[in-house]
């Protein structure tokens, strides 16, 4: 193994260590939000095991809380979760050579975490680390899982995260990883343009489609005096 | 409340959004030709990681539930985020946040 992919993925198993803590606090906080709504612990668990998507999951609590339809739940899901198709696109000229059923499997674990852990170490590395990327998934799913019964079960013995400072931890994780993937003006011009964007797009137009929005604007910004080459993988 | 209940109408819908979310997932990477994409639309995805999750984290900071929301947690979250990089940890970077943004409530609280 070469000196670059083992400290690339040193760096990674640190970072997921981050990552663990914005995923148990807010898959902790999942449970207890299903099980105050009246699901099961079987049927929460369905949902982290089986949707596996966070804020997505929130939003199908919520509505089926507040009596929505069927459609309602699955359309606003299915919005929320459209950024996804970002993400994928954004590391599958790095996957190309990968096994149709490898590629397959990896696309069930990318979520917002995932994609930011596997994003970061592609970029440490130039190219995707097969072992990496699975373990960017799973590094996200078991303890998802986990953290979602342990938010079931011990229900309202939980303290408010926000008391301690804990609800910025996603917020944190999110910006950290975002901002350890700028290498450039170009990408520094794409992640404060596709801030502000989902910003504005949050006030001005919908919350549930800022993130997707900041997404796609974002990176023609970074693209404005970017080498035409552009692909510095 | 029974921890194994599972509604009969429950799982079908569980199952139905997972299908989207996975088909946003899986259909770029399945698509064939992307190792064929030309220099711009490569450039193009080079930036979606930095400007999607500083949009992820951006609304979540600035985004509350009656609108645009200034206060502690940007400036925690924005100084973690560059002592992080500074550090080059992630861990780092949480810590701070997490104190900083204990300190400056407490202190506005005060």
């Amino acid at each position: 193994m070469s000196a670059a992919l083992t400290a690339a993925r040193k760096r990674l198993l640190l970072d997921s260590v981050g990552v663990w803590v914005s995923i148990i606090i807010v898959g902790t906080i999942f449970g207890f939000t299903a099980r105050q709504a009246s699901l099961s612990l079987v049927e929460t668990s369905g949902l982290s095991a089986i949707l596996f998507a966070g804020a997505a999951q929130f939003a199908v609590v919520g509505l089926l809380a507040g009596g929505a339809s069927w459609a309602v739940v699955v359309v606003m899901v299915w919005l929320l979760n459209a950024r996804h198709m970002l993400y994928a696109a954004s590391i599958a000229p790095h996957t190309a050579r990968l096994p149709r059923s490898v590629r397959a499997r990896i696309a069930f674990l990318l979520t917002d975490e995932a994609f930011a852990l596997t994003s970061a170490h592609i970029a440490r590395l130039g190219r995707i680390d097969l072992p990496g990327a699975w373990y960017a998934g799973l590094s996200v799913f078991v303890p998802w899982n986990l953290a979602t019964i342990a938010g079931w079960l011990a229900g309202a013995a939980l303290p408010d995260p926000a008391t301690i400072g804990l609800d910025v931890v996603f917020p944190a994780t999110m910006a950290g990883i975002a901002l350890s993937l700028v290498r450039d003006a170009a990408a520094a011009r794409a992640l404060a343009f596709g801030s502000i964007t989902a910003i504005a797009a949050a006030l001005l137009i919908d919350p549930r489609a800022a993130v997707l929005i900041g997404g796609l604007l974002g990176p023609l910004a970074g693209m404005i005096g970017a080498p035409r080459t552009g692909a510095r993988r | 409340m029974n921890p194994i209940l599972l509604r009969p109408d429950l799982l079908p819908l569980i199952v139905l959004c997972a299908l989207g979310t996975y088909a946003a997932r899986a259909i770029p990477l399945l698509a064939p030709g992307v190792e064929r994409l030309p220099a711009p639309v490569l450039a193009y995805l080079r930036f979606i990681g930095p400007a999607a999750l500083g949009a992820i984290a951006a609304t979540a900071v600035f985004i509350g539930d009656t609108g645009l929301r200034i206060g502690p947690d940007a400036v925690a979250v924005g100084a973690g985020a560059l002592i992080g990089r500074w550090r080059a940890s992630l861990l780092i970077g949480l810590l701070t946040a997490v104190a900083l943004v204990v300190v400056l409530r407490a202190t506005i609280a005060a």
